[in-house]
């Protein structure tokens, strides 16, 4: 019978039904971070369980350690989690990148970058973004805290089969609209429950001509329409991107991968809960006016008038008018970074955009790379230079500004341009508007003051 | 989790679709290591407002939340649930919630009661116009009831036994160690690992 990608995963990961429509599923890899963890090893001390399985774990610290050179800047509260999670993993044998190791970066940037997150696996990790693993042909989701400290005891989960949308996105993206931009419009058309309960496999030629990094920005931002994963079938673009990874499979367990991860694709006559057809070439760079990830228009576009009280509400909380062009918001604060895009591609394209250029006076501009090894790689191409010397603040790596949980925060009634992925009210700082766009255009914005079309840039 | 047959209380009143988990329990509170104080720090943000709804005596006391669809949405933070649960609320009744929120709800004793958006207005208009409107969330029969007003909701049996028998999850799944066991050894040599250093 046809078989979808994701059911093929998932079923070959059934421990055991435990009632209809949800499986005891086994867990490959589980990723963890300091801030939804310690409870968990709180409750496993408690109950006298050890970690069934420490070899299929990995710690970072990414959403709280200050991103600066100043170190003074951590608060005491950072500080103890930081300490707990270190002497959690330390005690249960688990391998942790605590801030200041060579591979400590943003938990969604180092899976990938290790070579940890494979086709065909299954992975887990305390955290919304953890759809991102899904641009591999991984079945990856978020979980909470008792279900982080479920997996650490039995190394499985108890979770329902979810329900299955296909989008096809065909075509050429334009020039000057990127991965975020898909996704945005995607969102836009959509809604931000329409995905609810389901995993969502993304497929058509847009797709198969993403890189790792742009299918990784696409399936990232799924949880943003409610989706619980996001999934890309693997292909030579993830062969290749996987091979030579430090914990990627070698010689003949390589083999033996790819010769199972070439089976991983959906069928010819397949059937989904629901099918999204998308025709990228009529895409446009967008940028949110709103409070949540579906209110956004082309960069081209006004404010809306208000469809809503959500949306009337947004407004007043984004203190814009409807009909104002959107080239016409001035902004205060650029951030470039997050699980959303926060890598190499992502740097390059937007030092581009930048080179020999300065930012705009009275706008404070940062760019924090995924992992130290996406800030390494940055520096040996002369990334960190370009800049720097545009007036850009280049930092060490973690999550920073997308939620400000460390000291990167906006301030009251700040505006920022944004390449993360949640613009919900008080997120990036109490008070602080955010409005998401891709690097380019974030990048842009910050040359020019306000929004810009990048398309329009030399 | 203790066992429980039955959650009944006043409710208080928040009709607004989408509210995101950040709203629910603010980021800034994510440092913290323990479960416990996250009661008084529910909608930090919004409670700023004195005319916000929990601010108001009416809902002072109030053990249910009605609200509006995909509640929950956005953040897998569990400290939202504990934040719900530490104000005293022991259900949420809306047309739709966020998934991870769902889960987290369901380990946590907050249930969560998924109804047509017509019985949520229907019992948002008694709860204002009636303030001290007592209304019961029957997990045993899966419906909630109030005056006028009674509606069952979907419920998958495993989180009814939850709330029903107070049960260890993570104990349960132990019990199944040999089929876990049994799993791992036909699992393929080319699986993600960490050697040990």
């Amino acid at each position: 019978m046809a078989e979808t990608l994701a059911s093929k995963i998932w079923k070959s990961h059934v421990v055991t039904e435990v009632e209809e429509g949800v499986d005891l599923l086994y867990i490959d890899m589980h990723l963890l971070n300091e801030v939804s963890c310690p409870q968990a090893f709180t409750g496993l001390d408690e109950k006298g369980r050890k970690v069934r399985r420490p070899r299929q774990s990995l710690g970072t610290i990414d959403h709280n350690n200050p991103t600066s050179l100043r170190t003074e800047e951590a608060d005491p509260l950072s500080i103890v989690q930081a300490g707990t999670m270190v002497d959690n993993c330390r005690k249960q044998d688990i391998a942790c990148y605590p801030a200041g190791h060579a591979l400590q970066g943003i938990v969604h940037v180092i899976g990938p970058e290790q070579g940890l997150t494979l086709p065909g696996t299954t992975i887990v990790c305390g955290d919304s973004h953890t759809s991102t693993h899904g641009a591999f042909g991984t079945i990856a989701f978020g979980i909470g805290t008792s279900e982080v400290e479920h997996v650490l005891a039995t190394q499985c989960l108890i979770s329902r089969r979810p329900r299955q949308i296909r989008v096809t996105m065909d075509g050429t993206l334009p020039p000057g609209v990127t991965a975020k931009d898909a996704i945005l419009g995607l969102i836009q058309q959509n809604g931000v429950a329409a995905g609810a309960g389901s995993v969502v496999e993304y497929a058509g030629s847009t797709i198969r001509a993403m890189s790792m990094e742009a299918r990784m920005t696409v399936c990232n931002m799924s949880i943003e329409w409610g989706a619980r994963m996001g999934l890309i079938a693997p292909d030579d673009t993830t062969l290749e991107y996987v091979k030579g990874r430090p914990y990627a499979p070698k010689g003949a367990a390589w083999d033996e991968a790819v010769a199972a991860w070439r089976q991983l694709r959906t069928d010819d006559g397949a059937t989904f809960d629901e099918e999204i057809f998308v025709d990228a070439t009529r895409l446009e760079p967008y940028v949110t006016w709103g409070t949540n990830p579906a209110q956004s228009v082309p960069v081209t576009g006004r404010v809306p008038e208000p469809a809503n009280p959500e949306a009337e509400r947004a407004l007043r909380y984004m203190d814009l008018t409807p009909g104002t062009a959107m080239q016409d918001i001035e902004i205060d604060r650029v951030f470039i970074g997050s699980c959303t895009n926060s890598r190499l591609e992502d740097l390059i394209a937007a030092a581009r955009i930048v080179e020999g250029r300065r930012v705009s006076p009275g706008v404070r501009a940062l760019v924090v790379p995924g992992s130290m090894a996406v800030k390494a790689a940055a520096e040996r191409i002369g990334l960190d230079k370009i800049f720097e010397a545009a007036g850009f603040e280049w930092r060490l790596s973690g999550c920073s500004m997308c939620m400000g949980l460390n000291p990167d925060s906006l301030g009251t009634n700040e505006r920022c341009a944004s390449t993360s992925n949640r613009n919900f009210e008080n997120r990036q700082g109490p008070g602080g508007r955010t409005h998401l766009v891709s690097p380019i255009m974030a990048a842009a914005a910050a040359l020019h003051g306000h929004f810009v079309d990048v398309r329009t840039l030399a | 989790m203790t066992p429980r047959k039955t959650l009944s209380g006043r409710a208080a009143v928040l009709l607004q679709g989408d509210i995101d988990t950040d709203a629910i329990l603010p980021k800034q509170f994510l440092r913290r290591i323990d479960r416990e104080g996250f009661g008084e720090l529910l909608f930090f943000e919004w409670r700023k407002d004195p005319a916000f709804v929990l601010n108001q005596p009416a809902a002072q006391g109030a053990r249910i939340l009605i609200t509006g669809a995909n509640f929950g949405c956005g953040s897998s933070r569990e400290h939202a649930v504990w934040a719900l649960r530490g104000c005293g609320f022991e259900a949420v009744i809306a047309p739709s919630f966020g998934d991870i929120f769902a889960s987290n709800a369901s380990k946590n004793g907050l249930m969560l009661v998924a109804v047509p958006d017509a019985t949520v207005q229907a019992l948002a208009r008694r709860v204002e116009a009636n303030p001290a409107l007592e209304i019961t969330v029957d997990v045993e029969r899966c419906e909630v009831r109030a005056e006028g007003v009674s509606e069952k909701f979907a419920l998958p049996n495993r989180v009814r036994r939850l709330f029903l028998e107070g049960l260890d999850e993570i104990g349960l799944t132990l019990a199944d160690d040999a089929l876990i066991t049994a799993y791992e050894q036909r699992r393929p040599g080319w699986m993600p690992s960490i050697p040990k250093r």
